[in-house]
């Protein structure tokens, strides 16, 4: 049996219709209306595996994905910015109906209403969450949204230095300092409590809770902003904002944060959203889409794209940002998911993260050779140190099914940063506890 | 599609109330464990909340309510959707399944290399298949989005003259019919912008370029083919120009769709290019992303590129760091989930299939610009690629944004309108590959209807759309008073 | 488009007429409002600034679209008109009136003189 010439399902021109269609344009061949690229490069070999069929390739693609040991089928206590989290049945089918998975930014808001109340349902739980007054529509990540806020900082106040706490995530601080640097912007690291502010320096920036699980009073850190007439900015974790005071009531003035702390799949690394939240004053200088609402011409109530012009499309290189994308389907899916949590469910989910994390803590604590470096509360994430350096207490769980902490050595002698969730049992949590003691 | 009758705002079910305004007390849509752990002490109260409003409703009642949001909206999976530049193509569904497998959705992006060998092994597939298609190097596939992969480019470039220091060059050339996000990507780069014309015919004005080519030039912006739908013939002697001046270019590869397998970008003489997985890789637009936006660079870039990238290390792949690197331009090693997607969409199509997109994408908007050519104006007057730009300027009553309104009525998309800014009262279409001569001829068909339209009465365009679940809405009120979130009535 | 004679004009389609005070109004032209649509948000300078002839004083935004705005004269901003900052609006709808932006003490009356007449303005927007 011979096998057919390969068909695209996804394309349907038949040579018939090829024909025909020639005709109308006036063209002898397809090759034709390729006639404006230079001879000498049309055309080249190109050197890809030959095509497959879905079955074929099914097969090749869960296999690549077998090989990756992940969180769903052990326990996990990685985080460090990404969480496992709980996620009803309900939240995928919703997000992933087509006619949300496949429109476009909603540049004709007529026949894209869902999309653009979605964004503003998204804008009010980010603002509920953080305690501000307003919020965008979504940005790329947690760690884009901090270098934008930073450089967002610099615009409102015309200064160009931002001073980041030492206890801020490092992958948001290395980010910060690609975006600043082409632009001028030094990144000045300043101690965690009770910073020393020149009174040049455009912004604070702190975690909360803090890169090492801490959740902190920032009365002081606002304060040493306001002191030099900073800005000050938090980099937030959503959930813990469920539980804990919102940086808004501590007075922030811009706060962003990781979406995908919202029961968005860690998908090794994204897509993710960016949370983007401020006060009202600074909504002109914010990056990013923003979704308002208006009545159309019988007066009913719709939603658009509104203050449009900060933007790329229409301010060009004086915009607030190159940005264009919210990162909407991502940004609906967070969305969905705090509904589904509601008020009392995301309450409770994260004392859940509380309870567990400090037994988990507790526990490792009593075991001989390991210790709890930092004291005061934390969320859900804790700094232990062990009695040998973490990559090979990693190599011991991982050996036994265990996905271990985030290496911290670098910060904290042997110090691994250890998250438990809603999603660890306690017999997950005990067979932690028993693998880092023959681990000692 | 839905439809919303005015006086319907009282009907419970009626999309346009909002969560909160559907809450009641007591309500709820998850069911969560007990805790299973010995009580730990609480902390302490000072440091909580209790102002936190969030909505409280069932599970069915978030189902009732996305679901009928969702029905609001145009998609590709529901209309013709030819937004030009944007390349609204299908998107297969078997990316979505092969993206959200267990091994790759709950993989932790912190994990050691060892633990995710299979995400990085296709990665690092990905890799190699974007530098065929572009004729690169190397590639990068941590840029986010379109726009991040031109921040990425010209970071990248920026980077390279200040290594051979020449950091003090800053001027970015960049044509007047590019996208709005070059620009701005430049100044984020920290680049002065010089707008260069283009000629006629509508390539890039080569002796503007000359003209600026001197020793501040740090390079060109371009997107080929360009947003006028065209394969710029002089972008060869462009990159000559820019290179023998010391500058660098940058290829914006949003219209890559238009020459897969067709011609390579770098044997044309860019030095970095970036794709958007989105568009030409059938990676879902999501309503305004996610999309993933990577770079590919020649070997004079290559060193440059954002940290990490992936390498194969005897039979092991590792992360790592380009010996140059601009840096990280985000927080882990890139969309991954849109990744996957573009992935296996290049495996099922192979060479052939990849090529045969190209095909068909670009015999279909040069039959729409056959079919369509006497309804509208065509400047400059020639064969397109992957898309056709119209000026709706031939008749009164007629005017862009009342043809684009009036195609939603009839069940289309309508196209990107009133860009390129270089075209007065721009349409500008573009069909993909996926969709069939019948849905083009009926797409021309709603055209001509609306042209007779037009011609009996000048004023009824402007009413338009009629059928759609609101009408034409008062941006400027929402830009005057902005309203951005619900607020509890108390407060309003 | 109108462009009434009690007034000069620059080529930035700002418009100034000068009070017996020494003080001077400035707006937008009927047809600057009109290229620009909707106007949205104004941002203006702060009363007390000191502006030179044709320095950008603020900025002026429509749906679609965003102008700077350049005083046609230089001095001291001693008034700015809050109903523009809190109903935008009223520059489209009466920009030689009630749509005013700045009142400037002038330094120097011979800078009118770099501006043209209504006829001038008139034949450039032509």
């Amino acid at each position: 049996m011979t096998s057919p010439p390969f068909a695209s399902p996804y394309i349907p021109n038949t040579d018939a219709d090829r024909a025909a269609m020639l005709r109308a344009v006036g063209a002898a061949s397809v090759d034709d209306l390729f006639g404006d690229i230079p001879a000498e490069h049309r055309d080249p070999a190109l050197d890809l595996p030959p095509p497959l069929s879905e079955m074929e390739l099914r097969a090749e693609i869960e296999r690549m994905a077998a090989t990756n040991l992940h969180g769903g089928d052990r326990p996990s206590f990685l985080g460090a910015g990404v969480y496992r989290r709980f996620i009803p049945a309900v939240v995928p089918p919703i997000v992933t109906r087509g006619e949300f998975l496949t429109s476009y930014t909603p540049y004709q808001p007529e026949v894209s209403q869902g999309t653009l109340q979605g964004s503003f349902e998204f804008q009010t739980m980010t603002a509920q969450l953080f305690g501000m007054e307003a919020a965008n529509a979504g940005m790329y990540d947690g760690a884009t949204s901090l270098a934008e806020a930073a450089l967002m900082a610099c615009r409102v106040t015309r200064r160009y230095r931002v001073a980041v706490a030492h206890t801020v995530n490092p992958r948001y601080v290395e980010t910060a300092r690609t975006y600043a640097a082409p632009q001028g912007v030094e990144i000045v690291d300043v101690a965690a409590s009770a910073p020393a502010l020149d009174d040049d320096i455009a912004c604070l920036i702190v975690q909360y809770p803090n890169f090492f699980g801490c959740v902190e009073d920032l009365h002081a850190q606002r304060e040493a902003a306001r002191a030099v007439g900073a800005l000050f900015v938090v980099s937030a974790d959503p959930v813990a904002c469920g539980l804990f005071k919102s940086p808004g009531a501590y007075g922030a003035d811009i706060v962003t944060g990781e979406g995908q702390a919202l029961g968005v799949p860690p998908s090794f690394g994204g897509p993710f959203v960016g949370l983007f939240a401020c006060k009202q004053d600074y909504l002109r200088q914010t990056p990013g889409r923003i979704v308002g609402k208006t009545t159309d011409t019988r007066g009913r109530e719709g939603y658009v794209l509104t203050m449009q012009p900060r933007e790329q499309h229409i301010r060009r290189e004086r915009a607030t940002s190159n940005i264009c994308t919210s990162t909407a389907l991502i940004a609906l899916w967070a969305t969905v998911w705090t509904a589904c949590m509601g008020k009392q469910g995301l309450r409770r989910l994260a004392e859940l993260c509380h309870q567990k994390a400090h037994y988990a803590a507790s526990r490792v604590a009593e075991l001989p050779g390991y210790s709890l470096p930092i004291e005061g509360e934390f969320f859900q994430e804790f700094v232990v140190s062990c009695p040998r350096p973490p990559v090979e207490v990693n190599a011991r769980l991982e050996a036994n099914g265990v996905i271990g902490g985030l290496d911290v050595s670098d910060r904290y002698r042997n110090g691994m940063l250890l998250c438990v969730t809603e999603t660890a049992t306690r017999g997950d949590i005990d067979r932690l506890v028993e693998l880092l003691a023959e681990a000692a | 599609m839905l439809l919303q009758d005015a006086d319907a705002r009282a009907d419970a079910h009626d999309p346009r109330r909002l969560l909160m305004e559907r809450s009641v007390a007591g309500r709820t849509a998850v069911t969560l464990p007990a805790s299973d752990v010995p009580a730990q002490p609480l902390p302490d109260a000072a440091l909580l909340r209790d102002d936190l409003e969030l909505p409280e409703v069932t599970e069915g009642e978030v189902v009732r309510y996305f679901t009928r949001l969702s029905q609001l909206n145009f998609s590709v999976d529901t209309n013709f959707y030819p937004l030009g530049s944007c390349t609204m193509k299908y998107n297969p569904k078997l990316n979505e399944a092969m993206a959200a497998l267990p091994g790759f959705a709950n993989l932790h992006p912190g994990q050691p290399e060892s633990q995710a060998q299979g995400a990085l092994e296709l990665m690092h597939g990905l890799q190699a298949y974007l530098c065929e298609i572009t004729g690169m190097s190397a590639a990068g596939l941590t840029p986010l989005a379109g726009a991040h992969g031109e921040l990425t480019g010209i970071l990248m470039i920026k980077a390279c003259l200040e290594s051979r220091g020449e950091g003090a060059r800053r001027k970015i050339l960049i044509p007047d019919t590019a996208h709005g996000t070059n620009p701005a990507s430049a100044a984020m780069g920290g680049f002065d912008v010089v707008s260069v014309p283009s000629d006629a015919n509508g390539n890039i004005d080569l002796e503007a370029v000359r003209r600026e080519a001197d020793e501040t030039l740090a390079g060109v912006m371009f997107t080929q083919p360009t947003t006028l739908g065209l394969f710029d013939v002089n972008a060869a002697e462009m990159c000559r120009i820019a290179h023998e001046a010391g500058g660098l270019v940058y290829a914006d590869g949003a219209n890559m769709n238009a020459l897969l397998g067709r011609v390579k970008l770098g044997a044309l003489g860019f030095d970095v290019v970036h794709l958007n997985l989105h568009k030409t890789f059938t990676t879902p637009h999501g309503g305004g992303g996610p999309g993933a936006g990577p770079v590919c660079a020649n070997d004079t870039l290559a060193p440059f590129l954002p940290a990490p990238v992936v390498e194969r290390r005897g039979d092991a792949y590792a992360l790592a760091d380009p010996p140059q690197t601009i840096g990280r331009v985000g927080g882990w090693q890139g969309n991954f989930g849109v990744l996957a997607r573009a992935y296996t969409y290049i495996r099922l199509m192979g060479a052939e299939g990849l090529r045969a997109a190209a095909d068909n994408a670009v015999l279909n908007a040069n039959y729409l610009r056959a079919r369509l050519r006497d309804l509208f104006v065509l400047e400059p007057d020639r064969g397109v690629m992957h898309e056709v730009v119209f000026s709706a300027r031939k008749r009164r009553g007629a005017r862009a944004i009342d043809v684009s309104k009036r195609l939603l009525d009839y069940g289309f998309h309508a196209p990107t309108m009133y860009f390129p800014l270089v075209v007065a009262e721009a349409l500008m279409i573009e069909p993909t590959e996926t969709e069939s001569k019948e849905t083009l001829d009926a797409f021309v068909e709603a055209m001509e209807r609306i042209d007779a339209e037009a011609a009996q009465d000048e004023h009824f365009l402007h009413g338009a759309p009629y059928h759609t679940p609101v009408s034409r809405l008062d941006e400027a009120a929402a830009a005057r008073r902005p309203e951005l979130r619900w607020r509890p009535a108390a407060s309003t | 488009m109108e462009a009434p004679d009690d007034r000069k004009y620059s080529k930035e389609h700002e418009w100034v007429v000068l009070h017996d005070d020494g003080t001077a109004l400035v707006g937008i032209s009927d047809f600057a409002q009109n290229q620009l649509g909707d106007v949205v948000f104004v941002e203006l300078p702060k009363v007390g600034a000191a502006l030179a002839q044709f320095d950008q004083m603020g900025e002026i935004e429509s749906v679609k679209a965003v102008s700077d705005l350049y005083t046609p004269v230089g001095g001291e901003v001693v008034e700015v008109n809050a109903d523009v900052v809190n109903k935008p609006e009223t520059v489209n709808e009466d920009p030689y009136g009630k749509g005013w932006l700045i009142k400037v003490r002038m330094d120097n009356a011979a800078e009118l003189d770099n501006l043209m007449d209504a006829a001038q303005y008139a034949a450039l927007t032509a």
